[in-house]
């Protein structure tokens, strides 16, 4: 059943692994014994020992992987797996480096004496082994050291140069089994690069996958390049440019390499957002000192239909999860406060009374929460619910900014500011806000903002 | 004081209208390969007046030095009223773009750092549209003067405290040469 998840694997082809091995290994069971609950709760769960050894080959090739031979992909493979549920604080993984090498045969039927020994109470095991055509097939299994049993198993068939993709997927399979959420380490990021003084900062557009690995620079730094958001299907990036002098928004196509104006009105435009399905376009435009919120088809073409109409900054605007709602920021009030509205525009409610301003507010993907930002001079990261209760604080520093969500609505990413220098880099935190991580990056970034997990 | 806070925003913006007509220039397409970073525009030469001595009277330079720091007007914290600092100010600069009526310019709204990005860029919108606002109702043609924002993006003053950030909460007049 939990093979079931493999024929999404759009561009890899699925490589059910017990077609491939001549397996002695019984079917998956479907235990009790599976730890399930969501990972915001108060439960530490960092003392769940798993034990990441490198996956074996059957024979040792030369490969196109940046990794080298599918024995050293097979130790790297186990690596990124390792890091992949290392840095989000939920789980106490033991790389391969520290652990004995399993042999081939007992991917798929483990020694569990030698784990238990060792600590271990759950055990990822798996494969690399060359397939026709250069590509390279990797298996993936997750043992209950305890019960002696399989919970789950993956396989993917990949090209060389998306090898640490198989390593997210196989992340993503132990993350999900263990902790009963969806998965979200197959996933990439958009962000904005920044080098230079404070005064005279560049600022280029840049994407990487989730853990930082696949680093590539999208624009040159010319223009300012500021708030990039991936489309759901990764072909495209929206972001503000001042390509031409005046900040405006554009849609950059990642495979043709070209970018369009959204809109062709001469006005800034700011703080663009895709609706969950892709299809529209949400922008904030200003006139005459106001600024408002826009909707336009994400197809090119169409007439913009405003939904917002007060004196004063309306901006940002992030969509519930079905797109039928949109909560975004307005100092109509006299200060930046989150408000929810219809997605034509109707309905127009505040929400946040908490005191201090209240802005960037995004929906999560799961719909149970909404990420803004709360100055109360400092900036910090905050979440609520989607009718403005329950403020909890998940960062307190001098300035953190700009939440977005991971796939899954578990984790937040956000910017954090140094007061003095100005230089900014890219954190994550997750929903009980003990376990903030700073998110590698070549340079200074800024605006992190997540794609969906990849099919 | 004010003056030196102000000299840098004004290269600033001469390397910034510089670089985009030079962009625009260019092909539009963004490259999609990892393209060396380019040198800091820092280091981009920013073509002052060839006058010897002086600037040459209706140029940028001469509107900057007649000026002396009105160039500038300063905003209170989230606020973009025109004061009457301000509207002195402003009247100045009127009065020089009523002795050069074939000058236009730009009027670049900022933000003090303590802000939300996003936020700031409208905001600096709309502080640069209020100094605008007040030049057209000193007789000042709508059809000269333009805006932009840089929000938080651009500050003069580089320090994290309040004298730094009255600083970076400006509209400032450039003319365009």
């Amino acid at each position: 059943m939990k093979t079931a998840a493999l024929p999404l694997i759009a561009l890899i082809l699925a490589a059910p692994l017990a077609a491939q091995t001549a397996s002695p290994a019984a079917p998956a069971a479907q235990p009790e014994g599976g730890l399930t609950g969501s990972v915001s709760d108060e439960t530490p769960w960092q003392d769940l020992g798993i034990a990441i050894p490198t996956f074996p080959t059957n024979a040792d090739v030369p490969t196109q992987a940046s990794a080298g031979s599918t024995a050293a992909l097979g130790k790297a493979l186990a690596q990124v797996i390792t890091a992949d549920l290392k840095n989000n604080g939920l789980f106490k993984p033991t790389g391969p480096d520290a652990l004995p090498q399993p042999s081939f045969g007992q991917v798929v039927a483990p020694d569990f004496g030698i784990w238990s020994g060792r600590g271990a109470e759950m055990l990822v095991h798996g494969y690399v082994r060359a397939a026709p055509g250069g590509n390279l097939t990797i298996g993936c299994y997750l043992y209950d050291v305890a019960l002696r049993q399989q919970l789950v198993k993956g396989g993917w068939e990949v090209q060389p140069a998306e090898w640490r993709r198989a390593a997210h997927k196989c992340a993503d399979l132990v993350y999900s089994r263990l902790s009963g959420e969806s998965p979200f380490f197959d996933s990439k990021i958009a962000y904005i690069a920044e080098t230079g003084p404070k005064d005279h900062r560049m600022k280029r557009l840049a994407i990487m996958d989730s853990d930082g690995a696949n680093h590539r620079y999208i624009t040159t730094g010319q223009s300012i390049a500021l708030t990039p958001r991936y489309s759901p299907d990764y072909g495209s990036i929206l972001y503000l440019s001042y390509f031409n002098g005046s900040p405006r928004i554009y849609v950059y196509d990642l495979d043709k390499g070209t970018q369009r104006l959204i809109t062709q009105s001469k006005n800034p435009t700011f703080a663009p957002r895709w609706s969950p399905d892709g299809k529209w376009i949400l922008y904030s435009m200003a006139a005459a000192g106001n600024t408002d919120i826009y909707r336009i088809p994400a197809s090119g073409g169409g007439t913009p239909q405003r939904l917002t109409n007060t004196p004063g900054i309306n901006i940002g605007g992030s969509y519930s999860p079905d797109g039928s709602k949109i909560v975004f920021e307005s100092d109509r009030s006299g200060s930046q406060q989150v408000y929810v509205m219809d997605a034509d525009g109707s309905n127009q409610k505040r929400i946040t009374f908490f005191g201090g301003r209240a802005a960037t507010p995004e929906w999560s993907p799961r719909g149970d929460q909404i990420a803004f930002t709360h100055i109360v001079g400092d900036l910090r990261i905050a979440v609520m619910s989607p009718s403005g209760g329950n403020l909890r604080y998940l960062t307190n520093s001098w300035q953190d900014e700009a939440p977005t969500w991971s796939p899954n609505g578990r984790i937040v990413q956000f910017f954090r500011t140094a007061k003095g220098s100005g230089q900014a880099s890219i954190w994550q935190v997750d929903l009980t806000g003990r376990n903030e991580r700073k998110l590698p990056t070549p340079v200074d970034a800024s605006d992190p903002a997540w794609g969906p997990v990849r099919p | 004081m004010i003056r030196s806070a102000l000299k840098p925003a004004l290269q600033a913006t001469t390397l910034l209208v510089a670089s985009s007509l030079a962009l625009a220039a260019c092909s539009k397409k963004a490259p999609a390969e990892l393209p060396p970073p380019p040198a800091p525009t820092t280091t981009t030469e920013a073509p002052p007046p060839a006058t010897p001595q002086g600037p040459a009277p209706g140029s940028q330079a001469d509107f900057a030095q007649q000026m002396m720091g009105k160039d500038t007007i300063y905003f209170d914290t989230d606020k973009f009223n025109v004061d009457a600092d301000d509207q002195a100010a402003l009247a100045q600069q009127a009065q020089w773009l009523a002795k050069y009526p074939a000058k236009k310019a730009t009027i670049e709204g900022h933000a003090d750092e303590r802000g939300t990005r996003e936020y700031n860029l409208a905001l600096g919108e709309r502080r640069a549209n209020a100094a605008k606002n007040y030049l057209v109702s000193l007789g000042v043609d709508a059809g000269r003067l333009t805006t932009v924002s840089y929000g938080k993006e651009r500050p003069v003053a580089l320090g994290s405290d309040e004298a730094s950030w009255a600083k970076n909460r400006r509209a400032v007049t450039v003319t365009i040469d």
